[in-house]
This record gives structure tokens, sequence and C-alpha cells, in this order.
């Protein structure tokens, strides 16, 4: 899949997905449901050139995560990621 | 994570259009070297801006980080915060931010700091970093910039090369060099790759910071170079002017 080079890493999502999570998910190991590639969210390809946050596998560019904000709402669409560890040291930090 | 209050406590200039700001923050929980703070400015009709910038200074247990903002001629926030904004001022902020584009201060392993512009930000704060705890890890920084004033803490670096040798520093200029270098201005390449960082059998991490076009440059440069892409750590700001 050809997707233009106007992006950022995952880690720049960061910020606003603290607004969703209590711990800081782009550090966190996770697959991508397409091609089954592994890696951490932080290096997933981040665009933000459009209604909300678009995140895309590195390898494939499927999208993993899509985060839209609406007055009413926050949208959150998660298909695209098979699943994620969360290091439960980091789970211990968030929940204190 | 909430929106806390800062202060303008500093404001230094470090070029003709970079400028750090220094800021007090509220209940500051200290921060890792390389991560960043969202900025939110908000106007008296409502309107209000988020912007990323990296964490300049080291970690400290004093309330205190230093922001480098260079001013982007189009930017929405970039030029107020680099020209209109004063000592005294507060300023929204929500951080410290990332877990992932971090140096912490037990990794040992050689690091090789990769910076294009104002991607020297978040791998100055490394820098300082491991000076500010006594770290003994080789450092290496190849730091690709436009020309001689657009470097960002010249001084510093400088200070911190000759005096011990905390990081080895090489420079690439892109379109204008100082009058002994001996490489005509242009981007980075697989020579200075060769000369300018550690060899990809030290197995060194390396964290590569700037516009996507430079991150992704540099990148091919060091993975054809043998480098591991494991252990390359990219932090990309958009054209925009979007981060930093």
């Amino acid at each position: 899949m050809s997707v233009p080079m106007n992006y950022l890493d995952g880690n720049a999502a960061a910020g606003e997905l603290s607004r969703i999570f209590a711990m800081d998910i782009t550090s966190a190991e996770g697959q991508c449901a397409n091609c089954g590639a592994m890696g951490r969210f932080a290096e997933a390809h981040l665009y933000v050139q459009c209604p909300g946050l678009v995140a895309r596998c590195a390898l494939c560019g499927y999208v993993l995560l899509r985060c839209v904000n609406t007055e009413q709402h926050v949208f959150l669409d998660l298909r695209g990621m098979k699943y994620l560890a969360l290091a439960t040291t980091q789970l211990q930090e968030a929940g204190s | 994570m909430t929106w806390r209050s800062a202060t303008v406590v500093g404001l230094r200039d470090e070029t003709a259009t970079a400028r750090t700001i220094a800021l007090a923050v509220r209940d500051w929980p200290s921060h890792i070297a390389g991560q960043h703070v969202d900025v939110r400015l908000t106007a008296p009709d409502g309107y209000s801006a988020v912007r990323s910038y990296s964490i300049a200074s080291a970690p400290n247990s004093d309330g205190r980080i230093e922001i480098t903002v260079e001013r982007l001629a189009n930017g929405e926030v970039s030029p107020y915060l680099t020209k209109e904004l004063l000592v005294g001022d507060d300023l929204e902020l929500r951080g410290p931010i990332g877990g992932w584009f971090v140096w912490r201060r037990d990794q040992t392993e050689p690091i090789q700091l990769v910076a294009g512009g104002s991607g020297i930000v978040p791998l100055m704060a490394m820098i300082r970093s491991r000076a500010s705890v006594g770290s003994t890890a080789p450092f290496r920084l190849l730091y690709s910039v436009r020309e001689p004033g657009a470097v960002l803490y010249g001084d510093e670096l400088r200070a911190l090369s000759d005096q011990d040798h905390s990081v080895i520093v090489t420079y690439a200029y892109t379109r204008a060099t100082p009058k002994d270098s001996s490489r005509p201005p242009g981007r980075i390449d697989a020579m200075l790759i060769a000369t300018g960082t550690w060899p990809s059998n030290l197995n060194p991490t390396s964290y590569v910071c700037g516009p996507t076009s430079f991150v992704e440059h540099a990148n091919d440069l060091l993975i054809a170079a043998g480098h591991g892409r494991e252990n390359i750590r990219t932090e990309r700001f958009g054209a925009t002017g979007e981060r930093k």
C-alpha cells in the first residue's frame, strides 16, 4: 500500500491518547491485524492532517487506530491491532 | 493526563529564529530525557491550539523545564511563543509525554544521536541528562543543520565535547558551511554515516529526530550501514511544524 510521506511517529499521539488511557500505550508492543507485524505503537506512522488521528502500520500501511473528537464524544477505532502488550510495571505506576 | 499551569521564568534567544523558554510547572513529576510536552494556547474567544514541544533540559527535581521553539514563518503558535511571550506569563501544559523515544540513565550501551535541524532538542536533553547523572555511556551526535548560524546549543556542545569528551559531535551543513569546512554543503550521506557515527558492530542504540523526510533518509542510511532496525528509534515532525 502506498501512502504519502507526511506522517509523524506513533509517539506523537501520546498526549492525545493520555486523555483516554491511564498508561502510555505508545511504548507498548502490538500486532498489526493485517500483516501480523509486531512493533511498538510509537513506531507506527501517525497522520494528523485529518479530523483526528490515524495510526498506520509502518510495514503494510493498514489502519491500526483512529481517534476522532466531536463535541459529544471521542470515537476510538482500534480494529487494526490484534493486541497490545502492556508492561505490568507501567500498569502499576498508572494505577497508583 | 491533565493540563497543568506553567509560568514562564526565563527566555533565551538561541538563534535568530529559535528561543528557549524556561517554565516553572506546578506539581511537575520530573521527566525522562526525550519526552515532550503539549502546550495549549487559548484565545479570548475560546479558540485553542495545541502543539507538541520536546523538553530540552535534563530531568531534575526542581519543577522546571526548558523547551526550545523554532519560529515558523506561517506558524500559528510558534510566532507567539518566540516573540510575544514574556517572563511571568502563564501557559497550559500537559506532560511529560511518551515512553519510547527516551534515554534512561541506566542505559550503558553506545548512543548514536542523529539530529535534523530543531530535531536536536530532545537529543540535547539526552546529552544534558548524561552529563548531569555522570553517565559514562559513549555518546555521539551527527547534527545536520542548514548553516552555522542555525546551530542550537553550539557553545554548550563545544564545551561538552572539548572538556570532557562526553559527546563527540559531527556537523553536516546543508546550505552553507563554516570557512574551514572541507565538506561542501549537502544532506547527510553514507560517507558521513561512516565517519561521523558509531560503527554498527558496537551495537549502538540510535535516536533520530527531525523533519519526516530527514528521518526517513537518515534511517535508511543507518540500516544500509548495518544497524538493526530494532536499535533505531525515531521521532519525526511534519513540514507544517506541528512538532517542536
